[in-house]
């Protein structure tokens, strides 16, 4: 079982790496090595890194899929994907595929500015991105339910960018 | 299946009950009057029966309910020269000097213990004479309503437009901090008086919708983590769950005769298109197919045309659709924005929300000469709604971080803010008229 994990999680590393070094600039150069801290070893023993990049995408809570991040942000009257959240949404899929059972939510939200039941709209359009994307990297159809609560439920009140753009994501939620 | 429906609805009663208590009220003031005031004079209205004092001031209720008007001007009490109960005695020449054009008086007389007559007559000061004079039945629960509806009947007297002041309102308020909020859905009297929750829940509710007859809303609610349509008759306080389809359920809107909603579905891959739904025989028909957001339809008051709003251009633009189908036919062209639209009930006009310099704000566009005109102020206003006469509006704003209800006339001239002093308020819907 373990070992299943291992080889699929060394697939998703080397697929990512491909589209990472590529798509993804690297925010933080001085975060290499990040990934050798104690409680992630065991995950990592044996696990060849060479030419992989930074390696940021396998951190300290590789092992737990509670410890993803489950919030995707957008950008202004956008549903395009930001190329940072390519592998956070990679191990998404995978956990999906590995799994037949789990079930996820997406829960699609607006900011403030505009009428409501378009937000609603726009919620979902950033919902489905994601479910698209999930789908072409392994999951299937009957994981995903998408759901948008538009302007309804803010992360952060306020009437300001700094409010606005925690507000434009999608949250991803575990059902089981 | 119909056990548990039937279980639901005891338990959603039980909930109503314990609800729908009255809350703080709405409260009206008057922010923004370009024009001239007609000052009228509303005598205090006399009284026969087993008490010495009237059960209710009618005449205060007329008098404030013409004073929220805008188009009027109520003299105070002190300034009057008269206060005469009976036609015989009014003397034109003294309400003249005061510049008064029109007088209203009244009297109520008690026929039984809880069984009054009520009568009104307003008269014309410069034509010096009767303009609608009134007798109704009233018991103390419904003084208020007689009041109201005695001001509606004076008011179209004077205007030519009937009134509203026997209206309600429906709005959503939510309460709380960004992780624990209350919604609740709210329905008021025009003047803020009579305000009952009809719904409460911690997740959001949305898009109120009236049926024609006013007894009934329907609504969005986010119970159970996914939106899901509802009608509630508001007597009993029993709803039907009347759409529950995978992904968006959302903007129900009733057809004039009240059998259909037309409503949003989104479908699993979430492309949000227009539907009719026959509330009857639970038909759905289809009318959009885009793939971009087409939502927010709403009926023409003749039930031919449903428009609704679509980004299919880019930016989200009105357009409007027959009830049989076709392809629709852009409406809105001025401008990036343009969403939500409402036919005014004559028909002839669109209430929406435009994107106007950088602010969202409640624009009226006339359907005939093709004219954009903005009527609100702010940053983020949005959800317009006629009221039945068409001649003026309620929509809601922003004051600080809460949302606040606001009317105007249609010409923009008068307008009012209603502050609720609790949470944030937003979605108001004007109801029908009342039926007297």
């Amino acid at each position: 079982m373990k070992f299943k994990h291992l080889i699929l999680m060394g697939l998703a590393a080397l697929i990512l790496a491909g589209c990472g070094s590529q798509n993804i600039p690297d925010p933080d150069p001085d975060s290499d090595g990040m990934m050798v801290d104690d409680g992630s070893m065991a995950d990592t023993d044996g696990f060849d890194d060479d030419g992989m990049g930074d390696g940021e995408f396998i951190d300290a809570e590789f092992g737990g899929d509670s410890e993803l991040t489950m919030v995707i942000y957008f950008d202004f009257d956008q549903s395009e994907l930001r190329a940072e959240y390519a592998d956070l949404l990679q191990r998404h899929a995978n956990n999906l595929a590995n799994d037949g059972r789990a079930q996820i939510r997406l829960e699609g939200h607006a900011d403030e500015r505009g009428s409501r039941e378009y937000n609603i709209g726009l919620g979902e359009r950033r919902s489905q991105s994601v479910r698209r994307l999930l789908l072409i990297q392994g999951a299937s159809a009957d994981q995903i339910s998408t759901v948008s609560f538009g302007e309804e439920r803010p992360a952060a009140f306020g009437s300001d960018e700094e409010a606005y753009q925690l507000n434009r994501r999608v949250e991803i939620k575990y059902l089981n | 299946m119909k056990d548990l429906l039937v279980r639901w609805l005891v338990v959603f009663a039980l909930l109503v009950a314990l609800t729908g208590t009255a809350d703080a009220q709405l409260e009206f003031e008057i922010t923004d009057f370009v024009g001239k005031r007609t000052p009228v004079a509303i005598v205090p209205f006399g009284f026969e029966g087993e008490t010495p004092a009237a059960p209710f001031d009618i005449d205060d209720v007329i008098a404030a309910d013409l004073n929220r008007s805008g188009r009027f001007r109520p003299i105070p009490e002190t300034d009057m020269l008269q206060k005469p109960i009976a036609s015989v005695d009014v003397d034109f020449d003294d309400w003249s000097i005061l510049g008064v054009e029109a007088v209203v008086i009244g009297k109520i007389t008690q026929t039984g213990a809880n069984a009054f007559s009520v009568q009104f007559q307003a008269f014309d000061v410069f034509k010096r004479e009767q303009l609608v004079g009134y007798r109704m039945p009233a018991s103390r629960g419904t003084m208020r309503q007689v009041a109201h509806r005695a001001a509606d009947m004076i008011y179209e007297k004077l205007t030519g437009i009937p009134g509203v002041f026997g209206t309600k309102v429906a709005y959503v308020s939510a309460e709380g901090s960004e992780t624990a909020r209350n919604f609740a859905l709210i329905v008021s009297d025009m003047d803020g008086e009579n305000q009952f929750t009809i719904m409460e829940s911690t997740d959001p509710i949305m898009s109120p919708a009236w049926s024609p007859d006013s007894r009934q809303l329907a609504y969005v609610s986010f119970e159970n983590g996914v939106s899901t349509i509802f009608v509630q008759t508001l007597r009993t306080g029993n709803r039907i769950k009347v759409s529950s389809r995978a992904g968006i359920n959302g903007a129900p809107s009733f057809s004039p005769d009240g059998r259909k909603l037309v409503l949003t579905l989104g479908g699993v891959d979430g492309n949000l298109d227009i539907h009719i739904l026959d509330l009857g025989t639970r038909e759905l028909t289809r009318l959009t197919t885009n793939r971009a957001i087409d939502t927010e339809g709403t009926w023409s008051p003749d039930g031919q045309t449903i428009f609704f709003t679509s980004d299919r251009s880019g930016g989200p633009q009105v357009y409007r659709i027959n009830v049989n189908g076709g392809s629709p036919e852009r409406v809105t062209f001025e401008g990036s924005y343009n969403a939500r639209p409402r036919l005014s009930p004559d028909g002839s006009k669109l209430a929406l929300v435009t994107l106007d310099r950088g602010n969202y704000r409640v624009g009226v566009f006339d359907l005939e000469d093709q004219e954009l005109l903005v009527l609100s102020v702010g940053q983020q206003d949005e959800s317009p709604s006629f009221a039945p006469n068409s001649d003026s509006l309620i929509y809601a704003t922003r004051q600080g971080r809460n949302g606040v209800l606001e009317m105007v006339s249609a010409d923009g001239l008068v307008r009012q803010r209603l502050g609720s002093g609790r949470g944030d308020i937003r979605e108001p819907v004007w109801s029908p008229f009342p039926r007297y």
